[in-house]
């Protein structure tokens, strides 16, 4: 019976020094515990929270650069195909101006040429004729130093020549 | 075969080591038989007697074998305060308890009790009932022991929040604050809700004073060795402080709930007396489950202990103290877990106190 029955003198104590211990625990150990602990937790959650908006940003930053990249790509791939273009149309026209261009000078120097040669034939023909009229004169001065032959061929001429 | 490779496997050195200790811890309980063998060879080992008288609360704090410190008795009297120390009450030789002549009555140790006798030694009933016994015991005396180690421990703890603020925990600071989030988070969050953080304190400190005692407790020797939360006494107090937090922090649908409940009104004779009970006895189980769990525990511990002298035998002692082995890491388990229940159990009586109800 002694066993369960409260004694005043322990039941006294026991209250004064447990609420004097929650007192003291209470204002200088639970009340910085706990708000330190929940003030950690809400750093952490805090943080936790960043962490996932930075990945979201991160992750958007990583579209946006894909897709920029993908636009570069297409853009050089136009730019690069219309200076292809561009280099064949030059090339061909510079072929084709080359081409106009010899061929105009190949005829101008046709021309030319067949001036040249039409002066140079002229030049000929003068100079046989002038080298034919000498080559007759002396003919004909060697045939008439004889006086005799000049009267036959008077003759003759008068013969021919039929009134 | 070769016998020898048992010597030198590692399961033998471990029953080796285990069985030095066995036997080391057996040599703490010859000082026990002593004790009783200097009441006389013709005395025979009385367990009952034994085992109450050491889970009783002494006048005197026991160190080791016959050392005692001894611990101030205060005595409210109908003439006044009677101060003195325990060891008045003492003698060299033990069943001759010296009668103290006081100021105002004289006084003799019976057992655990101080009484007022006349002159020749003999109980005076009627003086007797006029003293109250307010004397720092043993179980005081540990008791402030405890709170002690609890001040210095969360003292430590709470500079440790401020010195590395918002950094993780370290040390006894991360030994300590599992503990606190598992009141906070397993304790008072489902059973009080969002009000809890005003029964917060309440709850940790009762929760890491009963563990506290718990634990001293079952350390065999001093300091600890006390059966400070297996005292009634204790756990009354604490019960107490649960049944006036609960009842003051009530609110009008717990107050509704007793006088008012939702049932017809022929039924309020039988229930509302029954609700009544319900105020008392939910915290008076409180205390008989801690009373209860603890000096079980420790009867136990003890019983098997007692066997060596029931036995009248050393050679019991190893099965003895197998069993105490085991017992007492039960009763480790039982240390937190009546901790958890008290906790928990007050927590879950806050709870139903403050529940707000959307009839």
């Amino acid at each position: 019976m002694e066993l369960v029955t409260p004694e005043i003198g322990l039941v006294f104590w026991t209250t004064i020094s447990f609420l004097i211990l929650l007192f003291i625990l209470g204002k200088f150990a639970w009340k910085p515990i706990l708000g330190a602990i929940n003030e950690r937790e809400n750093f952490i959650e805090d943080a936790l929270q960043k962490a996932e908006a930075a990945k979201d940003e991160m992750s958007r930053l990583t579209n946006e650069n894909e897709a920029l990249l993908k636009q570069a790509r297409a853009e050089r791939d136009t730019i690069l195909h219309e200076a292809k273009k561009v280099k064949d149309q030059i090339i061909s026209e510079a072929k084709e101006a080359a081409h106009t261009e010899g061929a105009r000078m190949i005829e101008l120097a046709r021309i030319e040429i067949n001036n040249q040669k039409a002066i140079a034939m002229a030049d000929v023909k003068n100079q046989v004729a002038s080298l034919s009229l000498e080559i007759a004169e002396k003919i004909l001065r060697k045939q008439f130093e004889d006086q005799q032959k000049q009267e036959e061929l008077v003759s003759q001429l008068l013969k021919e020549v039929k009134l | 075969m070769n016998n020898s490779s048992i010597l030198n496997s590692k399961n033998f050195r471990h029953l080796f080591i285990y069985a030095v200790f066995l036997i080391a811890s057996v040599l703490p309980t010859l000082s026990f038989a002593q004790e009783n063998d200097t009441n006389g060879e013709a005395k025979k080992f009385n367990p009952k007697e034994a085992i109450l008288e050491h889970i009783a609360d002494k006048h005197s704090w026991h160190l080791f074998g016959k050392a005692f410190i001894p611990l101030p008795v205060i005595l409210y009297t109908d003439k006044g305060l009677e101060t003195f120390l325990s060891n008045k009450l003492e003698s060299a030789e033990k069943g001759q308890e010296p009668i103290y002549h006081g100021a105002y009555y004289n006084y003799k140790a019976d057992h655990n009790k101080i009484i007022v006798v006349n002159n020749n030694g003999e109980l005076d009933a009627a003086a007797n009932k006029k003293v109250l016994d307010f004397s720092i015991t043993s179980n005081i005396a540990s008791m402030w022991m405890a709170i002690i180690i609890l001040l210095l421990v969360f003292f430590n703890v709470r500079s440790a929040y401020t010195k590395r603020e918002g950094k993780a925990p370290k040390g006894l600071q991360s030994l300590i604050e599992p503990v606190i989030l598992f009141v906070r988070d397993d304790v008072a969050i489902p059973n009080i809700g969002v009000k809890y953080t005003k029964y917060m304190p309440l709850l940790l400190t009762m929760f890491f004073f009963i563990l506290i005692n718990n634990l001293l407790g079952l350390v065999p020797f001093f300091p600890g060795g006390y059966n400070l939360t297996g005292n009634i006494a204790v756990t009354f107090t604490l019960a107490l402080i649960t049944l006036l937090v609960v009842n003051f922090s009530g609110n009008k649908y717990y107050w509704k709930h007793i006088f008012k409940p939702d049932i017809p009104f022929w039924l309020y004779p039988i229930m509302v007396p029954v609700e009544m009970i319900g105020i008392i006895s939910r915290p008076f189980a409180l205390m008989i489950r801690l009373f209860a769990n603890i000096t079980a525990g420790h009867i136990i511990v003890l019983s098997l202990i007692s066997l060596i002298f029931i036995f009248n035998t050393l050679w019991i002692s190893p099965i003895s103290v197998v069993f105490v082995v085991f017992m007492d890491v039960i009763e480790l388990l039982v240390a937190f877990l009546q901790a958890f229940i008290f906790t928990m159990l007050s927590a879950l009586f806050i709870g139903m106190a403050v529940e707000e109800h959307h009839h």
